[in-house]
């Protein structure tokens, strides 16, 4: 294959990556931007997400289609209800205390993950797609569900930019973000948002697993790669910035693609995890965001 | 004239867009008490903010003495002799009372920590609250712990911002009999909203309106002031 | 006076346990002590100063490979790459700390994390040298530090317990002396501290520096002790097991990590042998300790009966 159609592969791939990523990183933003604290857990939702979906789709008769369907119906709401559980049981109590919780958010990460371990095992399963459409460019198949994924991820991103912007609970969670107190003044019940805002979080990476099982595999472990990503997307796009988290999901998610295929991915990461590190230090309202 | 001991030439802030701070030229003449007074907003706590190294100006020139200390971050300055008392009452609660006192004694490099610390007490007549911890003072115990982690430091500028806000009446005179007694070892730079500390205090005053200064000079002359009383006073006699 | 007496009697009984249990605890012994050194350091940055770090695998790797490497690479071994390796861990601490001071609370905890994952990494990334996940194993050779056979159950129990000994005397003198005063000042507020002439970059740098050393002795000795480095010792969980630590025994005790790290040792012990999901205990210890009991044990003690401790 000569360079041109290999790019081409390199960014369809890039651009499923940063669709995930974009829904994944959503997520995180979201409960950053309303709640001012950062969930380490959010790779374990999405891990979560990724064994019910495995679950779901294993318990409907009949073909994958329904299975898949089911799971993208069920899964999402169930983790977002046990986030919003852990929120009101762990989050509320630690007064959302920013270091707090990051370290019982370290301690869910790891119960989810041993549980996940019990329940579901240390092998790697994989769960089978909705259907098995193939795309035959001039020079290369490639999946058809891909190029699904990366549509239904717009959608969703779509339908949570309508939620921001025109519902009442996207402007109670904005005026929330702005000023708990005043917010709560107003009559607002903030407990409820940040659960809900929580809740919402995590099931944003629960729609991002259901829609990757079937492209990949479910492994108990499967989070800490994502987690990492997400966080990467964050950082750079701006701590609480959905646009800039956005933009940097699809920048990052295709510079992954494209350089994990002409490159290492370990060598990559390095400098990945080096470029969040020193923009935290020398420009934490990110690269794309504006100046505070 | 006593010798300048802390001078600012033309130092200004602004914060967006808002001038804050709008080239303000002050000197503080060694061995007096200097009142800072203005309305709401005059720029008051910045000015004094910037004086202490908390914030960084735009533009103008501090000198500590005969030397340049514009671009010294606050702790060097601290170092140097400018103490900074916090409007909102800053100590360390879980520490005792001791430790408190210490922390300002050792940071001068002195041999006795134990003579320090009583001594600086001695001065607030807290002696016998040493080994309490410091949360669980009263507020104006509190703010006399403040005042003495800043005499600890045997500072040659002692900025003390808004000292007696919160304070009952008994108490505020305690305090300014202990200002009072500080003048000959220290320069006290205060801002104050209770006129009756201020005019009994202070031998001069600087008015600070809008982050200019409106008017500076003896009690008398600033009562004097017609711009101040407009500004500020009011009707001229808003200290009764 | 009291203080010291409290700490050299809980050396003794530790000596005491040294001498009586048999050869399986006394072998964990041994890794609790150097685990405890390790945590002992994490402590002086986290519980005195206030630096919740979420980066220190990167310097108990440092001082881990630190040491590995001059073993594997050059032959070295004993006392030189103790010392290298407790050099890296400084050293390492130190440029992260350049950086990561910058920043406070969780941005300084993301820092850390990044570039402790970059360590990570990159200790992957040279695998011809480091053997990446598989690690090193070393040579009996090497493995003996002052005449002592590290090889052998006792002598390494022992001069665990001197390290950790070391570590905990220097540590206590450290928190009782006027520069532990000011690592709690800075702690409980740090614009105060700023206020009253310190540099609460320049002190927290020094302490985190301190922390680097304690975690890069760890690591070397860590590695010496047991035969074997490996990349798996610089990642993530090798950062929250010190703060663990710290926290169930009492961040800001001096003896609290070694209490810690041996509860959590013993524990997970206990469980794995029920479970393969044992790691399951220090999520659930986690939760429970920042909600129930955030001074931990000794916290606890000091706050009921014994206020003058360190």
């Amino acid at each position: 294959m000569s360079f041109g159609p290999f790019l081409l592969l390199a960014l369809m791939e890039g651009l499923v990556s940063a669709a995930v990523l974009a829904l994944m990183a959503s997520g995180l933003s979201l409960v950053f931007g309303v709640m001012r604290v950062v969930n380490v857990a959010h790779g374990a939702f999405f891990m979560t997400g990724a064994v019910l979906a495995w679950f779901v789709a294993g318990h409907v008769p009949g073909p994958p289609v329904w299975g898949w369907l089911a799971a993208l119906v069920v899964v999402p709401p169930m983790v977002g209800l046990m986030a919003a559980a852990v929120d009101t049981l762990v989050l509320k109590r630690l007064e959302y205390e920013p270091e707090a919780v990051i370290v019982a958010t370290i301690g869910l990460l790891y119960i989810l993950e041993q549980a996940a371990l019990i329940g579901f095992g240390p092998d790697a399963r994989p769960v089978a797609a909705p259907f098995s459409l193939r795309l035959q460019l001039p020079w290369f198949g490639y999946s058809g569900y891909k190029l699904f994924v990366v549509a239904a991820a717009g959608l969703v991103l779509l339908a949570l930019w309508l939620v921001m912007t025109r519902t009442r609970f996207g402007l109670v969670m904005r005026a929330t973000q702005v000023d708990r107190t005043t917010a709560r003044a107003f009559g607002i019940n903030v407990d409820r948002v940040y659960a809900g805002t929580f809740g919402l979080g995590a099931a944003l990476a629960a729609v991002a697993a259901v829609l990757v099982v079937p492209t990949t595999q479910v492994h108990y472990l499967m989070g800490g790669d994502p987690l990492l990503l997400s966080f990467i997307t964050v950082i750079i796009g701006g701590l609480g910035s959905l646009r800039g988290t956005l933009v940097a999901a699809l920048i990052i998610g295709l510079s992954d693609g494209v350089i994990s295929m002409f490159w290492a991915p370990t060598l990559s990461k390095i400098i990945a995890t080096l470029l969040v590190a020193l923009v935290l230090v020398f420009r934490p309202q990110g690269l794309f965001g504006a100046k505070a | 004239m006593a010798a300048v001991i802390l001078q600012a030439t033309g130092l200004a802030k602004a914060f967006g867009g808002l001038k804050a701070v709008d080239g303000v030229d002050f000197a503080l003449r060694a061995g007096e008490i200097h009142a800072l007074i203005g309305p709401n907003g005059a720029g008051k706590t910045t000015f004094v903010s910037l004086l202490s190294g908390r914030i960084a100006p735009d533009a103008g020139r501090i000198e500590l003495g005969e030397e340049d200390i514009t671009a010294l971050p606050a702790h060097a300055r601290v170092r140097k002799g400018i103490a900074y008392t916090f409007q909102i009452t800053s100590i360390y609660p879980r520490l005792s009372v001791f430790d408190n006192v210490a922390l300002a004694v050792q940071s001068q490099g002195a041999r006795d920590l134990r003579a320090g610390v009583a001594e600086a007490l001695g001065r607030v007549g807290m002696e016998s609250l040493v080994s309490q911890e410091a949360g669980t003072l009263s507020y104006g115990h509190q703010r006399l712990l403040e005042l003495a982690m800043g005499l600890a430091l045997k500072p040659r500028v002692l900025i003390l911002d808004e000292p007696t806000q919160g304070l009952a009446a008994g108490e505020i005179d305690g305090f300014v009999a202990l200002v009072r007694g500080l003048v000959s070892e220290t320069t006290v730079l205060m801002i104050e909203h209770n006129m009756e500390v201020v005019m009994d205090l202070a031998q001069r005053i600087t008015v600070l309106n809008f982050g200019q200064v409106l008017a500076q000079g003896t009690p008398a002359e600033i009562r004097a002031n017609p711009a101040v009383q407009a500004a500020y006073l009011g009707t001229g006699d808003a200290a009764a | 006076m009291k203080a010291w007496l409290f700490h050299l009697v809980a050396l003794a009984g530790l000596a005491v346990l040294a001498a009586v249990l048999p050869a399986y605890h006394a072998n964990n012994l041994a890794r609790v002590l150097v685990l405890a050194v390790y945590a002992t350091g994490y402590n002086l940055a986290f519980g005195y100063t206030g630096m919740l770090s979420l980066g220190h695998a990167l310097f108990f790797g440092a001082g881990m490979f630190g040491a590995a490497l001059p073993v594997t690479l050059w032959g070295w071994g004993g006392v030189p790459v103790l010392a290298l390796g407790m050099l890296a861990g400084g050293v390492v601490a130190g440029a992260v700390g350049l950086l990561a001071l910058r920043t406070k609370g969780v941005s300084f905890m993301i820092v850390t994390l990044m570039f402790a994952q970059a360590g990570y990494l990159t200790l992957i990334w040279f695998n011809a040298v480091t053997g990446g996940d598989q690690g090193l194993v070393l040579p009996g050779a090497a493995r003996r530090v002052l005449g002592i056979d590290l090889t052998q159950d006792a002598p390494r129990l022992w001069l665990a317990l001197g390290i950790y000994a070391v570590a905990l005397l220097l540590a206590v003198a450290l928190v009782r002396s006027r520069f532990g005063r000011i690592m709690l000042a800075m702690r409980e507020n740090e614009e105060r501290s700023r206020m009253l002439g310190y540099n609460p970059y320049a002190v927290k740098l020094k302490v985190l520096v301190v922390s680097g050393l304690y975690a890069g002795l760890a690591g070397a000795a860590y590695g010496l002790f047991f035969g074997y480095a490996g990349a798996g010792f610089a990642t993530v969980q090798y950062s929250i097991l010190p703060m663990l630590y710290s926290l169930l025994g009492g961040a800001g005790t001096a003896l609290g990590p070694l209490i810690g790290a041996a509860a959590m040792f013993w524990l997970i012990d206990f469980v794995s042998s029920l479970t393969n999901a044992y790691l399951m205990l220090v999520g659930v210890a986690l939760i429970v300790l920042v909600l129930f009991a955030p001074r931990g044990i000794l916290g606890f003690v000091r706050e009921r009966w014994l206020p003058w401790l360190p």
